[in-house]
């Protein structure tokens, strides 16, 4: 993975000085909190509902052994013994107090992190596949790319107080992990004629407006990727709406003056930034490609494995929820849940994030992936260690077999613990998770991905779950509406909303009977929730929820 | 009609720690139960300019409304509840540091 450079290090040390100085002034009362609340955010620091947030980068969710052990160390001495991954790939601290951020950003230092455009009007942390280097259908690594992004956009002068947030994702595979078409710019690696080359999409995004990406380049030469993307920032930052924040995202603009003259825009403003890259940028790509240079994949004996399958039903059903096929056939990839039933999705206990650092250590070559599923990944696992890797983790609460089933719930933080939420959604998954694991359905029910926000911000990514929620205040009411049919990968698409919404109460009742209809309306087992809701329409599950209104249409 | 006023606290966050206050007639509270009840509405406003005012203290000052229960107050809405109370997906903020 990419270490720091000299002057990376130096950047850093600088950017904590100046924000431990601005905490310092803060608390002595020289600057007042309009003055200060643009600093600590541009360093990640928020204050939610009941405390102060500190929201760390995981640049493209690559994280190793050591990263993750100051992580925890974190956790334990100035937070509540835990962190939360998000759907950014990033991990929130809940409880830091003020005074002891500063420490918190020189700790996170020592082992090359940090918190900047963690929040604010910026380029935030790129996100990438969480199977990057490790997936079989993997035509390159997206990391170098990502990396790249992350030095170019970090701190760059002509986007640090752009109209909006701007994210920016990508993927080296076809099959879309990393939810490309729902960012402000989705990139995918593509090859036309034996030349590598990206895909660009723009204007994507959930919110209270969601909106699918459009493609404005079909294949960018891979030399041209940076003034490309820097000529669709800057035309953005020159015509995106400032007067109205709801309209300021670039999927508004893209949405307003149409994909072809956006397209035209950023072809006439790309002659110019073409000019200012010397090849400087591609020289840089080459040295950070060394960084992520594949492990040297070990060749063992993979019966441990096979004897394990045969004898034990409870490793083998992990094997199959939680662990992916490798591009090399002895390896493996492992998803560790962070989705025990009735537990908060995404959080890890200091202890936990301990021992996923000493598994990956032990035997996974040091890689660690955050996905945006709130999940954590042991990219590169030999066949062998399955069995003991999966034994080590059920001692910590680690080895639920749920990856892809109902229970596998993202959940934003909502109204636990988020200022803008206007309703819980936490709860919400915990309620289903323990309702369905009652009952050991999930497994027969097979692939379903619910996604659950507290509020149209989306940051649980409703929109695009198969079974979407949103929570809402209604006349000082928990509410909460129901989408179906969402797509997240390659095949993106907006859920449909059924009707009206469901109290807290009604909400659970409400995603079984969904799933009911769904048991009784497929083919067989072999037919997914999605693709029956595709094959059938929504009107069978509008009916099972709202039977009342049937029998009036009668 | 103008609306009605109804009862209402001055609440906001701690500068240093970033949790949940509540004004008192002498200064802040944690406890919603000790807060200072507002029932007048002139009374209230210069309540929370003098709470405003308060800088390098608290962040955020507003005017939350609550019921009176036995004369101390209680939330009316469910956004101030777990405010009062720390997170419901399990007891870990002000429901377990204030017992």
């Amino acid at each position: 993975m990419y270490s720091y450079s000299e002057f990376d290090t130096a950047f850093l040390a600088e950017r904590n000085a100046q924000f431990r100085a601005q905490v310092e002034r803060r608390i002595a009362g020289n600057l007042t909190e309009d003055e200060f609340k643009p600093l600590r955010l541009m360093n990640g620091l928020y204050l939610q509902l009941h405390a102060y947030m500190l929201r760390v980068a995981i640049p493209y969710g690559t994280l190793n052994g050591a990263k993750m052990r100051k992580l925890a160390e974190i956790a334990e001495r100035w937070d509540k013994g835990y962190g939360h991954f998000t759907t950014r790939q990033n991990i929130q601290y809940n409880w830091p107090e003020l005074r002891d951020v500063p420490d918190m950003l020189d700790a996170l230092a020592e082992v090359g992190m940090h918190a900047i455009q963690t929040s604010g009007n910026t380029i935030r942390n790129v996100t990438a596949d969480h199977f990057a280097g490790a997936a079989a259908d993997e035509i390159a690594d997206p990391r170098p790319v990502a990396e790249l992004l992350r030095q170019w956009s970090t701190d760059h002068p002509e986007f640090q107080f752009m109209p909006r947030k701007f994210k920016i994702a990508i993927t080296g595979s076809p099959n879309d992990r990393a939810v490309t078409k729902a960012h402000d710019i989705g990139i995918r690696m593509v090859e036309r004629d034996g030349q590598r080359g990206y895909e660009i999409i723009v204007g994507g995004g959930l919110g209270r407006t969601p909106m699918i990406g459009k493609v404005i380049n079909d294949f960018l030469p891979e030399a041209d990727l940076l003034p490309y993307l820097e000529a669709v920032v800057s035309v953005w930052n020159q015509i995106g709406r400032r007067d109205n924040k709801y309209k300021a995202r670039i999927k508004i603009t893209v949405h307003e003056h149409g994909i072809d003259e956006i397209r035209r825009l950023v072809a006439e403003r790309f002659i110019e930034t073409r000019k200012t890259f010397t090849g400087v940028d591609q020289h840089m790509l080459r040295e950070i490609e060394g960084h992520f240079a594949p492990p040297a994949f070990v060749q063992a004996d993979t019966r441990p494995y096979t004897d394990a399958l045969q004898h034990y039903p409870a490793f083998r059903a992990w094997t199959d929820t939680n662990v992916t096929p490798h591009r090399d056939p002895d390896h493996a990839i492992v998803t560790i849940s962070l989705k025990k039933h009735g537990a908060t999705p995404g959080d890890a206990s200091a202890a936990q994030m301990r021992l996923i650092a000493e598994l990956a250590e032990t035997y996974g070559y040091d890689e660690i992936r955050i996905s945006h599923e709130q999940n954590v990944i042991l990219p590169h696992v030999h066949k062998a260690s399955l069995p003991s890797i999966y034994s080590a983790l059920r001692v910590e609460g680690l080895a639920t077999a749920n990856v892809g089933l109902i229970s596998d719930i993202i959940a934003c933080p909502g109204m636990d613990y988020c200022a803008l939420a206007t309703a819980r959604s936490i709860p919400i998954a915990q309620e289903i998770a323990t309702a369905f694991d009652d009952l050991k359905r999930e497994h027969e029910i097979g692939p379903l991905k619910i996604k659950i926000s507290g509020c149209i911000n989306a940051c649980g990514h409703h929109h695009v779950g198969h079974i979407g929620i949103l929570g809402l205040d209604r006349a000082g009411v928990e509410n909460y509406q129901i989408t179906l049919g969402g797509d997240h990968t390659e095949t993106a698409k907006v859920g449909d909303r059924v009707g009206p919404g469901f109290s807290a109460a009604d909400i659970v009742p409400a995603v079984e009977r969904i799933v009911d209809t769904y048991l009784d309306l497929r083919t067989d087992e072999n037919e997914p929730f999605i693709d029956t809701y595709k094959r059938t329409g929504m009107a069978p599950f509008k009916a099972a929820l709202y039977p009342e209104t049937k029998v009036a249409a009668e | 009609m103008p609306k009605a006023f109804t009862p209402k606290v001055v609440t906001a966050n701690d500068l240093l720690k970033g949790d949940v206050i509540y004004q008192t007639a002498t200064g802040w509270t944690r406890r919603l139960d000790e807060a200072e009840m507002l029932t007048d509405e002139a009374d209230a406003d210069l309540r929370l300019i003098e709470a405003s005012q308060q800088t390098d203290v608290v962040v955020g000052a507003y005017l939350m409304d609550v019921a009176t229960d036995g004369g101390t107050a209680r939330p009316t809405h469910f956004r101030e509840t777990f405010r009062a109370t720390g997170p419901s997906n399990y007891a870990h903020g002000k429901q377990v540091e204030l017992h």
